[in-house]
C-alpha cells in the first residue's frame, strides 16, 4: 500500500512538475529557414504581393481600419477576435522582431512567448519562404499606416480560455519542420503547390479536421489534403478526386474562377467570393494559373497549362446548349414541355429559368450551372437555402468588375415552396442529393 | 451663398449612357471626376430585381423610371402662334432618370446611320439639286464623315454588347445581313437574336417580294458577353420587359451591364446622386467654364462644383436647357434664324400595321425590345427623293417586343376600349396579332425649335425651356408613303384583319400618345460657330473648356434610332479630348 501511495504521489510530483513546465518553460520558436542577409530587402511589392497571396485582410481588415484587427472569428468554443497588425507600437506590432514576427507565422507564438489560436494559420504559414516572411514582415513594419486599435480580448469558454492547452493542441498539429518541400512534375506546378500550401492556407477551409480539430492533411503528399471540409457551414468542396472542380475544369477555367469570382461553370459565392475578392484577384495571371495547374496534377493527372488567360479576353461565350452536339437532359425536356410540373419544377421555371435555364446549365462567367454544382448538391443544404432566401453575389474583381449580384426570394416564396425548389434542384440534370424539407429551411430563414 | 465643393478636373452632368462612357474615358487619363446625377441610384439588384420591376402598372403605364414633370419639364407648343403649355403628364417622350439614364430603359434597338445620312444636304444637292430641298427644311451635313465616326461605332458596339448580322463588311455584301448598311469594319460582336413568329412570316413575305429582310441588331446579349471594360452581359431569355423597364438579368446593354462596375472601381472617379445640375457658371470674361451649380437634393441647397472641364451629358432637352440658361452659345431666334442654340429640333416619324391572324398563335409574351426582322429597302440610301416628293427614308420592322396585357393588347379597329364587348375581343384576338412599322427619318426645320419661356418657371427659379415642333409636309408625305408600301406587304400576308396607323396629311403633333423618345437637335454640331453651337468634336464654340454629349448634337434626325449614333459620338468626342485637347486645352476647330 505505501509503495503503491508513494508511487501515486511521485506520479502527482512528476505530472504537477510537468504540467507546470509546460506552462511555464518558453516554447522554442523556429528558426529561420534560409540564411538571408542581414541587409537583404525584398524587391517593391514583395511584400504586398505575400500579403494578398497570404489573405491576411480576411481576418486582420475590418470596419476599425486595414489590418487593424478587431474582427470577430466564429469558432465553436466562441469568438476570437483578430489581432491589430498595423505597426502601431502600443495596439499593434509596431514593436515585434522579425523573429518574433516568424514566430507568429511558423509556431503561432506572439511577441510574449504567449500561444496564438489557431485561428491563425500557422499551420500553413510554416511554409512560407524566409524570403517571403521578410518580405511580409517589411511590409507591416513600413507601409502598413499604423491604427491604433485596442482590439477585445478573446475570452473562450473553458476548457479552451487556457491557452497552454494549445501548447499540446500544436504537437499534434504541427507536423514536419518549418519550410517548403516541391514535389511536382514541374516548376509551375510547385510554385501552386507553394501558394496553395503555404500562404494561400487552402488547406485551413479545404482540408477535413481531425477529431483533434487540426487539419487532416496540410501538404500534398498527405492522403486527405484539399478533401473537403466546412467553414461556417459552407462546404469547402474538395479539390481533390474525378468529381472535384479542378479535375472536371481546365486549368485556365480553375484560374479564370480564382482570378475573377467566375468561369464558364460557376461563380464564387459566401467565403471563396471573399478569398476572391481580397487575396486570388491580386495575384498575378501565372500565379492563378499555377495554383490551377498544381490542383489539376495533385494525384497525377496530365497538366496542361496554358500561355496565359485567353478566356477572359473580350468576347461573345457560346452556351453549351447551342453546340451541335448537345443533347437535351430529362429535366431539360420536362422543363421545356411544362405540363404536369412538380411544385419545384414550376417554381423553377417561375423563378430560376431565366437565368440558370432549362438546362440547368447557366450561362458562360455570369450565371453558375447549378448541374454538378457542388454548392446544390452538398450534404450542407443551409448554403443552398441561404442563397435563395438572400440571394448571393460575386465581387467586383480588377479583370471582371461586374458585381453580379443574384436577388433572394425571401419576400417571395414560403419555406414550403423553397423546400420544393431546392429538392427540385438538387434532382434536376443528374444531380442526386436528398431533399429539402419545410423546416430546413425555417432553420436557415429564422438564423438570419 | 452656394456650399462650394473642392475642385475637379472634370464634372460629369448626368451618368447616363454619355455620362458613363465620357466618365470611364478621362478616368483612364487619371484625371479627377464627379459626375452628377439628379436621380437615384440604380443597380441590377435591388432596382430592377425580378419580379418586383416586371409591373406593367407601375413602369409600363406609371414610367416608374422616369423623370417626373413635377421636378423637370418644358412647355411645348405646335406654332409660333400658339402659347407653350408645360408637359405635365409624360405621353410623347420619356426621358430617363437616375444612374444608367434612359440607357435602362431603353429597347435596345442600336444602328449605325446610312452612309448619305451624314452629309445629307450635299448628298441631296448632288443628286437632285436644292431645288427639291422644302423652303423651311434647314438641312445640314453632319461636321464629320461616316469613314472617321466607324472605329467609334465599333467601339461603342463593342462596348454595349449588341447583338445582330453584318450585312457590308468593308464593301463586301453578307448574305443575311443589311446589305444597305454603312459598310463595317468588321461583325457585331454577338451573333443575332432568334426572332418570334411574326418576324419569320415578314422575312418569308419580303423575301419572296424580292426586298432584303434582315435580323434586327440590338443590345439585347444573344450569348454571354464580355466587353474591353471586363463588364459582363448574360444571354436574354426573351421575357419582353425592356422599354420602360431596368432588365433583371443583364441582358440588355446598359451603363449598368456594359460600364458602371468598372468605374466604381476607378479612385480618380465618384458621383452624386439626387445632384440636379442647375447651370453652367461661366469665368468672368465668359470664354471659359468655371464648373457647374447644382441643386443638393438631400441637403436642399444649391451648391458649386469647380472643374477645368464641364460635360454635359444630360438628357438631350436638358443638355439644351442648360446651355439656354448657361449663356452657351447664342440662343437660336426662329424670326431672324440667327443663333444656334436650339436650332434644329427634330424628332422621328413612325407608323405601322397591325394584322390579326385567327388560325396564327405569335406568342406574344416571348420577345425582347430588338427582337424581330427589319428591312431598309425604302431606307434613305433607297429611295429617289425627287420621285417620291420627300427627303428622308425608314427602316420597317415586325417583331414582338412585349405581350404585356395594358399597353400592347392589339384589338381590331372598332373593338370597344372597354366591357364585355371588349373582354370577347380580348379572348378572339390576345396573341393572334403581329406588327409591321416604320421608323422614319425626320428633318430640321427653322419652325422647329428650343428655347426658354416666357412664362414658366422650375422648382429653382429658372425658366422652363419651350419646345416649338409641328410635324411638316415632308415627313408626313413620306409616312404615306410608307403606308402605301407595307400596305402591300400586309396584301401579300393575308391577314384575316389588318388596321394601318400613320398619320394623315395635316397632321398636327399630338403630345399624348406615346411616340418615342428620341428627341434631337437643338445642341447641334457645325462646321462653323453659325451653323450650331458645338464643333465637331462636340465642344461649344463660345467656351472651349464644355463639352456636350448626346442626340442634341444631331443636325436632323437619321431614319434610325439615335443610340448607336449617341454612344459613337461619346467615343469620338472622349477621343478627341484625350488625344488633342487635354495636352493643350483650346478651341478644337
Amino acid at each position: 500500500m505505501k509503495t503503491f501511495l508513494r508511487i501515486v504521489a511521485g506520479l502527482v510530483v512528476l505530472g504537477v512538475v510537468a504540467l507546470l513546465a509546460f506552462i511555464f518553460v518558453p516554447v522554442q520558436t523556429t528558426k529561420p529557414t534560409e540564411d538571408l542577409a542581414d541587409d537583404w530587402k525584398p524587391a517593391e511589392g514583395q511584400g504586398e504581393y505575400v500579403m494578398y497571396a497570404s489573405d491576411c485582410a480576411a481576418c486582420h481588415t475590418g470596419k476599425d481600419g486595414d489590418f487593424a484587427g478587431g474582427v470577430a472569428i466564429d469558432s465553436p468554443m466562441g469568438a476570437i477576435w483578430a489581432s491589430n497588425i498595423t505597426p502601431d507600437k502600443e495596439t499593434g506590432i509596431g514593436n515585434w522582431t522579425l523573429d518574433q514576427f516568424r514566430a507568429a507565422l511558423y509556431d503561432g507564438i506572439d511577441d510574449e512567448g504567449a500561444h496564438l489560436y489557431p485561428a491563425m494559420p500557422y499551420e500553413n504559414f510554416r511554409k512560407l519562404s524566409e524570403q517571403d516572411v521578410r518580405a511580409l514582415y517589411d511590409y507591416f513594419m513600413n507601409d502598413v499606416a499604423p491604427v491604433h486599435n485596442e482590439v477585445q480580448k478573446t475570452e473562450l469558454s473553458f476548457p479552451f480560455n487556457l491557452r497552454f492547452g494549445i501548447r499540446a493542441w500544436n504537437w499534434l498539429a504541427l507536423t514536419g519542420d518549418a519550410g517548403f518541400d516541391p514535389t511536382q512534375a514541374a516548376d509551375i506546378q510547385n510554385r501552386g503547390q507553394y501558394l496553395v500550401e503555404g500562404p494561400g492556407h487552402c488547406a485551413a477551409c479545404h482540408s477535413p479536421r481531425t477529431a483533434f480539430m487540426t487539419q487532416d492533411g496540410t501538404t500534398a503528399g498527405d492522403k486527405n489534403f484539399l478533401a473537403g471540409g466546412e467553414i461556417d457551414g459552407w462546404l469547402a468542396p474538395t479539390l481533390r478526386g474525378e468529381d472535384s472542380a479542378p479535375q472536371k475544369w481546365s486549368v485556365e477555367d480553375t484560374a479564370t474562377y480564382l482570378a475573377t469570382g467566375r468561369n464558364n461553370h460557376s461563380t464564387a459565392n459566401g467565403e471563396m467570393g471573399l478569398v476572391v475578392e481580397h487575396s486570388l484577384q491580386h495575384l498575378t495571371d501565372q500565379d492563378n494559373l499555377a495554383i490551377a495547374a498544381f490542383l489539376k496534377g495533385i494525384d497525377g493527372a496530365d497538366v496542361t497549362v496554358p500561355e496565359d488567360f485567353a478566356s477572359l479576353a473580350d468576347a461573345p461565350l457560346a452556351l453549351e446548349e447551342d453546340a451541335p452536339d448537345a443533347v437535351p437532359t430529362e429535366t431539360e425536356k420536362m422543363l421545356s414541355e411544362a405540363t404536369d410540373l412538380s411544385e419545384g419544377a414550376r417554381l423553377y421555371l417561375d423563378n430560376c429559368s431565366a437565368c440558370h435555364f432549362v438546362t440547368g446549365n447557366g450561362a458562360p462567367q455570369i450565371f453558375p450551372s447549378l448541374a454538378g454544382n457542388t454548392l446544390v448538391t452538398a450534404d450542407q443544404t443551409e448554403p443552398l437555402i441561404s442563397i435563395i432566401l438572400h440571394g448571393a453575389d460575386v465581387p467586383s474583381t480588377q479583370k471582371r468588375p461586374m458585381h453580379l449580384v443574384m436577388q433572394g426570394y425571401a419576400d417571395r416564396l414560403s419555406d414550403q415552396e423553397i423546400a420544393e425548389l431546392a429538392s427540385f434542384v438538387r434532382s434536376g440534370w443528374g444531380n442526386d442529393a436528398a431533399p429539402v424539407t419545410a423546416a430546413d429551411v425555417k432553420a436557415v430563414r429564422d438564423a438570419d | 451663398m452656394a456650399r462650394q465643393e473642392k475642385k475637379k478636373d472634370v464634372v460629369i452632368v448626368g451618368l447616363g449612357w454619355t455620362g458613363s462612357i465620357i466618365g470611364m474615358e478621362l478616368a483612364q487619363e487619371g484625371l479627377e471626376i464627379v459626375a452628377l446625377e439628379r436621380g437615384p441610384e440604380q443597380n441590377t439588384v435591388p432596382t430592377f430585381k425580378y419580379p418586383q420591376m416586371i409591373d406593367e402598372l407601375k413602369y409600363g403605364v406609371r414610367f416608374g423610371l422616369m423623370q417626373k414633370p413635377r421636378n423637370s419639364t418644358l412647355t411645348i407648343r405646335r406654332t409660333q402662334a400658339e402659347t407653350a403649355l408645360p408637359y405635365r403628364s409624360l405621353g410623347s417622350f420619356l426621358p430617363g432618370d437616375g444612374v444608367g439614364g434612359a440607357g435602362t430603359h431603353w429597347n435596345g434597338q442600336n444602328w449605325r446611320p446610312q452612309l448619305p445620312e451624314y452629309k445629307l444636304r450635299s448628298y441631296v444637292e448632288e443628286r437632285w439639286g436644292a431645288g427639291i430641298i422644302p423652303e423651311n427644311m434647314t438641312l445640314m451635313d453632319y461636321p464629320f464623315s461616316y469613314d472617321e465616326m466607324e472605329p467609334f461605332f465599333d467601339r461603342f458596339e463593342r462596348v454595349a454588347g449588341i447583338s445582330g448580322k453584318a450585312g457590308n463588311i468593308n464593301g463586301d455584301i453578307i448574305e443575311g445581313g443589311n446589305p444597305f448598311e454603312a459598310p463595317r469594319s468588321r461583325d457585331y460582336p454577338m451573333p443575332p437574336m432568334p426572332h418570334t413568329w411574326d418576324g419569320e412570316k415578314f422575312l418569308n413575305t419580303t423575301k419572296a417580294m424580292g426586298y432584303h429582310p434582315f435580323p434586327s441588331p440590338g443590345g439585347i446579349a444573344s450569348t454571354s458577353y464580355v466587353n474591353e471594360y471586363g463588364m459582363q452581359m448574360g444571354p436574354c431569355n426573351h421575357c419582353g420587359f425592356c422599354e420602360r423597364y431596368g432588365c433583371y438579368q443583364y441582358s440588355k446593354s446598359s451603363p449598368q451591364t456594359s460600364i458602371l462596375d468598372a468605374l466604381r472601381r476607378m479612385p480618380n472617379f465618384s458621383y452624386r446622386t439626387g445632384a440636379e445640375a442647375l447651370r453652367v457658371e461661366m469665368a468672368a470674361d465668359g470664354k471659359t467654364a468655371t464648373g457647374v451649380t447644382y441643386f443638393d437634393e438631400a441637403a436642399q441647397e444649391e451648391v458649386f462644383q469647380p472643374a477645368d472641364l464641364v460635360i454635359l451629358a444630360a438628357y438631350s432637352l436638358h443638355n439644351a436647357h442648360l446651355m439656354l440658361v448657361s449663356g452657351i452659345g447664342q440662343p437660336y431666334d426662329a424670326v431672324t434664324g440667327e443663333g444656334v442654340t436650339g436650332k434644329n429640333y427634330a424628332y422621328q416619324i413612325t407608323g405601322g400595321y397591325s394584322l390579326h391572324f385567327k388560325d396564327e398563335s405569335f406568342n406574344p409574351f416571348v420577345g425582347s425590345g430588338a427582337n424581330g426582322i427589319t428591312l431598309d429597302d425604302f431606307s434613305i440610301s433607297q429611295i429617289d427623293f425627287e420621285r417620291e416628293g420627300f427627303i428622308g427614308g425608314a427602316y420597317w420592322r415586325a417583331g414582338q417586343t412585349n405581350g404585356q396585357p395594358i399597353r400592347s393588347m392589339s384589338l381590331p379597329a372598332g373593338t370597344p376600349s372597354w366591357g364585355a364587348g371588349w373582354k370577347e375581343a380580348v379572348g378572339e384576338w390576345y396573341g393572334h396579332a403581329m406588327g409591321i412599322s416604320a421608323h422614319g427619318s425626320h428633318m430640321a426645320y427653322k419652325t422647329n425649335y428650343l428655347d426658354l419661356d416666357p412664362t414658366y418657371k422650375d422648382r429653382h427659379g429658372r425658366p422652363l425651356m419651350r419646345m416649338t415642333f409641328n410635324w411638316q409636309p415632308n415627313e408626313l408625305r413620306m409616312n404615306a408613303f410608307m403606308e402605301r408600301k407595307i400596305g402591300e406587304v400586309v396584301e401579300q400576308m393575308a391577314p384575316d384583319l389588318s388596321n394601318p396607323s400613320f398619320k394623315k396629311d395635316g397632321a398636327q403633333y399630338d403630345v399624348r400618345p406615346y411616340q418615342t423618345t428620341h428627341n434631337v437637335g437643338g445642341t447641334i454640331m457645325g462646321e462653323n460657330a453659325t451653323e450650331g453651337p458645338l464643333n465637331r468634336y462636340s465642344q461649344a464654340w463660345t467656351q472651349h473648356n464644355v463639352f456636350v454629349m448626346g442626340a442634341g448634337n444631331f443636325v436632323q434626325n437619321t431614319q434610325y434610332n439615335p443610340t448607336g449614333l449617341v454612344g459613337g459620338l461619346a467615343y469620338w468626342t472622349a477621343h478627341a479630348i484625350r488625344t488633342q485637347y487635354l495636352s493643350n486645352p483650346r478651341p478644337l476647330v
